[in-house]
């Protein structure tokens, strides 16, 4: 059914008119994204404002799942405190134990024995990769793909089983101990080890095909959520989100050196565009990268013992110690101050995700609501990062 | 017994990892650093080790302190190098342009995180702490760690440089009583939400804060938890879990005995919560 505007004037003015009203209509409207909202990945809770379709402004409130870490740790031995970090960042938990634990070394002045360093390598190795997996499936879901999630978690499997195989644990290895590791690792470990990288990078290949290459999703990701390099750094952006933007900056290679990076050939990948889009594609690349790495690793992994002469007591000396590592999130720091107790006096956590998340409200300014979404998955936060 | 045989093993420790060390490091510069950590390890940890001197500075470093002193002069209190990183302290008055001379004079672009310390000794064992006796019993006069204090309260920050790889800390001092610092989101903009967290958990006012509310806490909440006087209230409430299972070894009756003392109070204490916790 038709109606013939030619002919029916009254038709046409009904038209006009209700453009007129919708055009004096327009007041901003709040809109409440999460706490438990599907795409926010948690307890994550953003109050939007909204012209239209489009944001005017973005509040993250954060906090729902404050658990308070720093004032915990205050109440824990060192070796107590690596089963709480574990939780920080519950997608990549051996890094997160990691600099901890050196950080208690250096204080200590013991160092893990190159074995021991070389499986800590690997298994900071696998749990970025196991974060990535799980990133470069879901964020298809974003846009709508429901297939790549499936696919993203099954090959996700295959490093997770790693990671249990050698420390018993799939999420919370809790693996590091100062000075060493708390086993070697099992028979036969190394040879599956590297099939199973094998079967990653085929992953991210179908991945590749499937997400990255796919038209809709370009559109969708291309120049949206720009973070131009300065902006990100003044808000604290690292890792991924960081080298997306242009900026060739990462630990592994820069910082201080730590655990076996500075042995391994790897490539910092960094993209130009610092949009959506590219921080897919610096993650992508980013898995590859770390299969490789692992292989490497695997080749040359020397043997001898897995920890170094430890007294059975911990005792801290009194000091302070900064120890940074390139996280899958981004930078992971412990600023650590001890008193020559059994526990450390102050712990100051320093995680990715809570600078991450900082810049959305400068980040989510004008940009459209679908968009809104997309944002939030490309720059891949773990609440319990923000939070800790 | 027990304090000989921990001695003996952690000086066993070293020995290797100074080994250890010289083997792995090509560089004579990298050897002469980790035998001086080794050193200084080797030393029982006292007050003066921290509060005094330090090693010497690198050459990063130095070009950083120097910048720092070309422009902030006598702003700067004290520094000093806390294994292989500067940490400046600076007055409460040139802590907003040391953060300017960061950003700008010293290519620091990357704002790590901005926090608080509270120096004051946590309380002791008994009613003071809420009879938590559980916890790791740390030294009861207040001591300041690398690059000194002036107070109890202090505020410490990190920031990076992204292209030349260095990095610094900066520490300055907060009264007590009225505590407050200057603001540096107007330098780095991802300041914000370290400030607003700060100032809920350790109190500390940020003078040129567009708005300081609370960040991780519900807006009603009352007090600063980060704080030494804060008591950790889970720890009150219920005595700590994983102390009922302390008994001793059957071998060492000796030490047995006194670790499981407060463990039998404990769990006289709260018999329903330890089965609640076992079961």
């Amino acid at each position: 059914m038709s109606v013939d505007f030619a002919v029916d004037r009254q038709a046409w003015r009904h038209l006009a008119d209700a453009q007129v009203n919708v055009e004096l209509d327009t007041g901003d409207m709040i809109l409440n994204l999460g706490p438990q909202h599907p795409a926010t990945h948690g307890t994550l809770r953003l109050v939007v404002r909204l012209d239209g379709e489009r944001v005017i402004s973005a509040d993250p409130v954060i906090g729902y799942m404050h658990r308070g870490y720093e004032k915990l740790t205050e109440f824990r031995t060192y070796p107590q405190v690596t089963t709480l970090i574990n939780r920080i960042d519950w997608l990549s938990s051996f890094a997160n134990e990691v600099p901890f634990m050196h950080g208690a070394e250096l204080l200590m002045g013991i160092e893990a024995p190159p074995r021991a360093q070389y499986i800590r390598t690997i298994l900071t190795e696998l749990s970025r990769i196991a974060t990535f997996m799980l990133f470069l499936g879901e964020m298809g879901l974003q846009v709508g793909a429901l297939t790549p999630p499936f696919y993203g978690f099954r090959d996700r499997e295959h490093v997770l089983n790693m990671i249990e195989a050698a420390t018993g644990g799939r999420f919370h290895p809790n693996f590091n101990r100062i000075g060493g590791l708390k086993d070697d690792l099992p028979w036969g470990w190394v040879n599956e080890c590297r099939n199973t990288m094998k079967v990653v990078l085929d992953a991210c290949n179908m991945l590749e095909e499937l997400v990255a290459e796919n038209e809709i999703f370009e559109a969708r990701t291309r120049s949206i959520g720009i973070i131009p390099p300065e902006v990100g750094t003044g808000y604290g952006v690292s890792g991924s989100n960081l080298r997306a933007s242009g900026v060739d900056w990462d630990l592994r290679r820069d910082g201080k050196p730590y655990l076996v990076y500075p042995e391994l050939d790897f490539k910092v990948w960094t993209h130009p565009d610092g949009d959506s889009f590219s921080r897919y594609w610096v993650r992508l690349q980013e898995t590859r990268e770390a299969a490789r790495m692992v292989v490497q690793m695997l080749d040359r992994i020397p043997s001898g013992p897995i920890m170094a002469k430890v007294p059975r007591i911990i005792k801290v000396p009194e000091g302070e110690v900064w120890v940074e590592t390139e996280n899958p999130l981004g930078q992971m720091a412990y600023y650590v101050i001890s008193k020559g107790a059994t526990g450390p006096f102050r712990v100051k956590i320093r995680s990715a995700s809570f600078s991450n998340v900082s810049i959305l409200p400068w980040l989510l300014r004008g940009v459209y609501v679908p968009d809104v979404i997309t944002v939030l998955a490309s720059l891949y936060f773990i609440l319990g990062d923000i939070d800790r | 017994m027990a304090d000989d045989l921990e001695r003996e093993q952690s000086g066993a420790a070293e020995e290797v990892s100074v080994e250890q060390q010289l083997a792995r490091t090509d560089e004579p510069a990298a050897a002469e650093q980790a035998r001086v950590d080794a050193d200084e390890a080797d030393a029982p940890p006292t007050r003066e080790q921290a509060e005094g001197e330090s090693r010497p500075l690198d050459d990063a470093e130095q070009e950083l302190l120097a910048r720092l002193e070309r422009e902030l002069g006598d702003g700067i209190v004290e520094s000093a190098d806390a294994f292989g990183m500067l940490v400046v302290r600076v007055k409460p008055d040139a802590w907003r342009r040391a953060a300017e001379v960061s950003k700008h004079e010293l290519e620091c672009d990357y704002l790590s995180f901005i926090a608080g310390i509270d120096w004051q000794p946590a309380p002791r064992e008994g009613d003071e702490a809420g009879g938590d006796t559980s916890s790791p019993v740390q030294p009861t006069e207040m001591t300041f760690g690398v690059a000194g204090s002036a107070g109890r309260m202090q505020v410490f920050a990190h920031v990076e440089s992204t292209k030349r790889h260095w990095g610094v800390t900066l520490k300055t001092d907060v009264d007590e009583r009225d505590p407050h610092a200057e603001s540096w989101v107007a330098t780095y903009p991802g300041a914000d939400w370290h400030e607003r967290e700060c100032w809920e958990m350790f109190g500390v006012a940020f003078d040129g804060h567009p708005s300081l509310r609370h960040l991780y806490l519900p807006s009603e909440f009352e007090g600063h938890p980060l704080r030494k006087d804060y008591p950790l209230l889970a720890r009150i409430v219920k005595p700590w879990p994983g102390l009922v299972d302390v008994e001793g070894m059957p071998g060492e009756e000796g030490n047995g005995a006194s670790a499981a003392a407060p463990a039998a109070d404990a769990a006289q204490d709260a018999p329903a919560d330890a089965d609640k916790e076992s079961s």
